[in-house]
């Protein structure tokens, strides 16, 4: 981000975080963090290949197609090793 | 001849099938208020006129043919620009996501399409759904087709599902998908005088919907009245493998269990939500509510919600956390934008492209989402937030013993104007004031039309129901809406 945005957001920032402050005076002895909001177990997939066509393998083209730049059936990303 | 396009779901689908009209005419109707209204209100940001005369065209098609019809037969509807489309761009209203194209279609949308709606577009928004007021959109802010009398100033028609709002209530669609993760149905609904339900959590998959806040996400539709949200929301709902936090039970037939009867139940007026300095009209249109219910037949007792002060700075750390995980995924790399200046790195590519492709309020959530889940302040803020949540529940649990819904404004004033609250986020985050609770306790919770203010700008009323209780909550909304009488819609300016 530049300094001149930085600039504008830091006191937005401060701002927020003052004010979520306040939650520090809840009284939550003996209470457990909330990990479901409702009440659910969770389920295991047949385990076989391809359960699901959209969501299995041999989709490459399908995966590649909005890739800023696909080469050769893959990803390309800028030189990573020096 | 009728105008088509004032009709509602319920009326077109019955037009349609008994051949009043032809649901390629109901397109054709619908197509030209989208393409006009666009310039003015920019309610879409993509319009897919001919997905919609397909769909139509199949539709009459089968009705020749003597086929079954599907419970949205010949409905063109608008789609919030949050669910994935298949090879129709899928933005969230970002810059980072423009020109994505999904090989893949939402759970919801593809039911839609299933009972046989069509598609008239993709609807603007607050970006990554992030926003009350749609201004914070890439591809510029959604003006409400309302105006306060004898002004002409634009206002706010709610976020983020601001798209979908402005479009039903200028009739360019006749309903539209929305979420709802702090109050995005609701708020909407009520700043542009429609019908909006947010249900249960886990009622609609979350499958190729961009992703938010994934613990308070949930999809749901946005209509003119009660009897087309059920509809919708029938047509909308139901499990789904591939969302881990899909619910797995059957979907009522909720259409069909509309009565405005209450006798015997219960309605809750939370106190809490009784705040100094209320919005005179707001009030009033409260105790109207409270009225309109006991003449349809329910008890009305008092409630506390005695956490309820604490929600919205609750939702403030949790929604911004799970968004700050959430986004993390867009790097450059598999879709969406890609920012390279010359000579960069892998490193540089990512802060380039983050910073490019997110609007300020995005990049707002993410720094305060990472600062709240960083080593040395989890359990300060985030572990306390969640702890807070908990009690949140208990409230609404505790008051659900007393009552069988909870009524309450859906927000604290009606539409404001586009720039009124942009310049200040916590101002606009207190917005939600009314909304937020409820998305905290996964509960479904409807916002219904309950008349016009001084201004002749609309309010709505909220109804909360108990965890997989739409059905009481689309009840209440009924009585309400048969009480309140509201024929009001925008004027033309566009």
């Amino acid at each position: 981000m530049s300094d001149d945005a930085l600039d504008r957001m830091v006191p937005e920032l401060n701002q927020i975080l003052d004010w979520v402050e306040q939650l520090g005076s809840v009284d939550v002895t003996g209470i457990e963090p909330m990990t479901a909001v409702i009440p659910n177990t969770l389920r295991l997939r047949d385990d076989v290949v391809d359960a699901d066509p959209l969501t299995g393998g041999n989709r490459r083209d399908a995966v590649l197609a909005n890739a800023p730049a696909a080469e050769h059936g893959f990803f390309g990303v800028p030189k990573v090793i020096e | 001849m009728t105008d088509l396009a004032d009709l509602t779901v319920a009326a077109i689908r019955a037009g349609v099938a008994q051949g009043s009209f032809t649901a390629r005419e109901v397109a054709e109707a619908f197509n030209a208020n989208v393409a006009a209204a666009q310039d003015a209100l920019n309610a879409f940001i993509v319009a897919t006129p001919e997905q919609a005369l397909e769909a139509a065209d199949r539709v009459d098609a089968a009705r020749a043919a003597g086929q079954p019809l599907g419970k949205l037969a010949g409905v063109p509807i608008g789609m919030k620009d949050l669910f994935a489309t298949f090879d129709v761009q899928t933005t969230a209203a970002s810059h980072i996501l423009e020109g994505f194209r999904p090989q893949y279609e939402s759970t919801v949308s593809q039911k839609l399409w299933d009972a046989g709606a069509g598609m008239l577009g993709k609807l603007n928004l607050d970006q990554f759904a992030m926003g009350s007021s749609n201004e914070t959109s890439y591809f510029g802010n959604v003006v409400s087709p309302w105006r306060r009398a004898g002004d002409t100033a634009q206002l706010a028609p709610g976020g983020s599902s601001g798209g979908s709002s402005a479009a039903v209530a200028a009739r360019l669609c006749p309903a539209a998908t929305g979420t709802d993760t702090g109050g995005s149905i609701r708020q909407p609904a009520a700043f542009t005088g429609i019908t909006g339900i947010k249900p249960t959590y886990g009622r609609c998959s979350r499958w190729g919907i961009v992703a938010f806040a994934s613990s308070l996400d949930q999809a749901g539709p946005m209509a003119r009245d009660v009897r087309d949200c059920a509809i919708m929301l029938e047509a909308m709902a139901g499990f789904d493998p591939k969302d881990a936090t899909s619910l797995d039970l059957p979907v009522p037939e909720w259409e069909a269990g509309l009565s405005a009867d209450l006798s015997g139940k219960v309605v809750g007026i939370p106190r809490e939500y009784r705040m100094d300095g209320m919005d005179g009209d707001v009030a009033k249109s409260w105790d109207d509510g409270i009225a309109w219910l006991k003449d349809a037949g329910a008890k009305v007792v008092d409630v506390s919600l005695p956490h309820t002060q604490y929600a919205l700075p609750a939702y403030y750390i949790i929604a911004p956390a799970e968004a700050s995980s959430n986004l993390a995924r867009y790097d450059g790399v598999r879709y969406g934008l890609r920012d390279l200046p010359a000579g960069a790195g892998l490193q540089d590519m990512y802060a380039a492209t983050r910073a490019a492709g997110f609007g300020d309020e995005v990049k707002r959530r993410i720094l305060i989402g990472t600062y709240v889940l960083s080593a040395g302040f989890y359990d300060a803020y985030y572990t306390q937030a969640q702890k807070v949540r908990t009690l949140i529940s208990h409230d609404f649990k505790s008051a659900f013993s007393q009552c069988d819904v909870i009524l309450a404004p859906t927000t604290p004033t009606a539409a404001f104007a586009l720039g009124e609250k942009s310049g200040d986020p916590l101002e606009m985050y207190l917005n939600d004031v009314f909304s937020v609770p409820a998305s905290l306790a996964g509960l479904p919770a409807m916002s219904v039309p309950a008349g016009l203010n001084r201004e002749g700008l609309p309010l709505g009323l909220q109804i909360i129901g108990k965890a997989f209780d739409e059905q009481g909550v689309l009840n209440a909304g009924l009585a309400i809406e048969q009480r309140v009488g509201f024929v009001a819609k925008p004027e033309r300016w566009w």
